[in-house]
């Protein structure tokens, strides 16, 4: 599996196929047993802790529930990178902190607390957070859970928007088919554990394998079973209590 | 049998892994005292919020020995000791003890479920991911904010029970407030008082480091957090008298 420079890679998959471990095997999170993960040309295996973190500024990741520091106001989230790691002055912060609210459309919102916020605008001002040290790669988990159609349209224009404005490469994770189709360039669909499709949203509808069938259709069976593997329903019914 | 191994070695690897913790976060110590700032607002969130509840609490122990005190001596027919009593009794025993206890309920359970949401909310991976160690920037302020915090209200609770001793001894028993201070500064010497200092400043330790340990490796779950939060109080509260036991054997 290799995620092209530049583009946007949508990696999707039924639930528990192993698609959030994927992403914290990319960011370092967890460390891999076996096999190589390659990112920017460093192996994430063999490298140091200290490394990692180097590797990590040219990172952004934008977590399910957007994960703000709820002591923190919203700007003093966006701005908690830099002043983390650069000594810049109050007056420089100030004016990258309000651009890039400005580019998620939340410079109103720069002073109200994440407890304030709705469940879309958290994950905007943690996309703002994402970008203010300019990354390379941006990582997205999940980024369309629970949100309302208006808010989904705007985090999905904001992935394309960001990743061509700022020349990103941006991965994706999520199961919502149909608004991930819009904008990927690239989708990976994993099952299993395993890559059982790539290629773009187009050639995936028509991708001659029952799992992508069944997934991109939303069937309910398929491959992946309806029904939890159980013993016999007729046998179990019948049994006494004690025997089951 | 068999079951009753296993738990002794559960709790063995467990204690190895919190010192193993604390080893990381002395180790810490010197960067973090860089960001005072961040160690001045967990001195403020563990010490002075707590300070009510360990002034009142010390207000009211040190009344109880006046009133218990003043009863057993007078027997004796030495009411003018009580001041001694008292003191001693608060510097080297119940003012660390008590405040410890105080301290694990209010400010630890506090720490643990403040870091235990931050782990379930992914505060903690996020700041990870910001290239930010979370133990660096959020554990070890918080753990020396504790260990700060914990003598200065042991002390408190020490002086404010003396007066709560007074006030029922001189003021309302009737003894001779003269005879009662000079006792006492004739009957507290030095070592009780570095006593004193010495356990509040290694319970503090020990109720910070569980209480951060705790949170930290908590589950990322609404229960996970509930447990941790009552686990540190359990903890704390036993390994404080156990504490506690050593250091006045080691002491005497």
């Amino acid at each position: 599996m290799s995620i092209p420079r530049g583009g946007v890679t949508a990696v999707m998959g039924p639930s528990g196929t192993g698609k959030t471990t994927l992403l914290r095997l990319i960011t370092g999170q967890v460390r891999a047993d076996s096999g190589a993960i390659e990112v920017a040309g460093q192996n994430l295996r063999t490298l140091r802790r200290a490394e990692l973190y180097v590797l990590r500024r040219r990172m952004g990741m934008l977590f399910q529930n957007g994960a703000l520091l709820t002591d923190l106001t919203v700007f003093d989230n966006v701005a908690y990178p830099i002043r983390e790691h650069t000594d810049l002055p109050e007056r420089l912060v100030r004016q990258l902190v309000l651009t890039k609210l400005q580019a998620v459309g939340l410079r109103g919102a720069a002073y109200l607390m994440p407890s304030e916020l709705s469940g879309g605008m958290s994950r905007r001002v943690a996309l703002a957070r994402a970008i203010v040290m300019d990354p390379e790669i941006l990582i997205y988990d999940e980024p369309f859970v629970g949100l309302d159609p208006i808010s989904m349209g705007v985090i999905l224009r904001l992935i394309r928007r960001l990743n061509d404005t700022l020349g990103l490469t941006s991965i994706v994770v999520s199961h919502d088919v149909e608004e991930i189709s819009t904008v990927a360039d690239n989708v990976f669909l994993l099952s299993g554990g395993k890559v059982v499709a790539k290629g773009t949203p187009q050639e995936l509808r028509s991708y001659p394998s029952e799992i992508v069938r069944q997934f991109v259709g939303g069937l309910a069976d398929g491959p992946v079973p309806f029904h939890y593997p159980a013993p016999d329903y007729f046998s179990e019914l019948l049994a006494t209590g004690e025997d089951s | 049998m068999k079951e009753l191994w296993h738990r002794a070695s559960d709790s063995l690897i467990g204690l190895g892994a919190e010192v193993r913790f604390l080893l990381r976060l002395i180790i810490l110590v010197p960067g973090a005292l860089l960001r005072f700032d961040l160690i001045m607002a967990q001195i403020w969130n563990a010490g002075a919020l707590s300070l009510v509840i360990i002034m009142l609490s010390g207000l009211f122990v040190g009344m109880v020995l006046g009133l218990q005190g003043f009863q057993l001596l007078q027997r004796f027919g030495s009411e003018e000791a009580l001041g001694t009593a008292a003191a001693i009794g608060l510097v080297k025993e119940l003012g660390p003890v008590i405040t410890a206890l105080l301290f694990a309920g209010r400010a630890g359970t506090a720490l643990a479920s403040e870091l235990g949401l931050m782990r379930a909310t992914d505060q903690l991976s996020a700041m990870e991911m910001m290239a930010v160690d979370p133990i660096k920037r959020v554990v070890v302020p918080r753990f020396l904010g504790g260990v700060i915090a914990m003598p200065l209200l042991a002390a408190i609770f020490s002086v404010i029970g003396i007066y709560g001793a007074q006030l029922i001894g001189v003021q309302i028993m009737g003894i001779d407030s003269g005879s009662f201070w000079s006792q006492m500064r004739a009957g507290v010497g030095l070592s009780d008082i570095t006593e004193g200092i010495a356990k509040s400043a290694v319970f503090g330790v020990a109720c910070s480091l569980i209480a951060v340990y705790e949170g930290y490796y908590a589950m990322a779950t609404a229960a996970g957090v509930g447990r941790a939060t009552t686990r540190t109080v359990v903890t704390s509260a036993v390994v404080i008298l156990f504490l506690d036991y050593l250091l006045t054997a080691a002491f005497l």
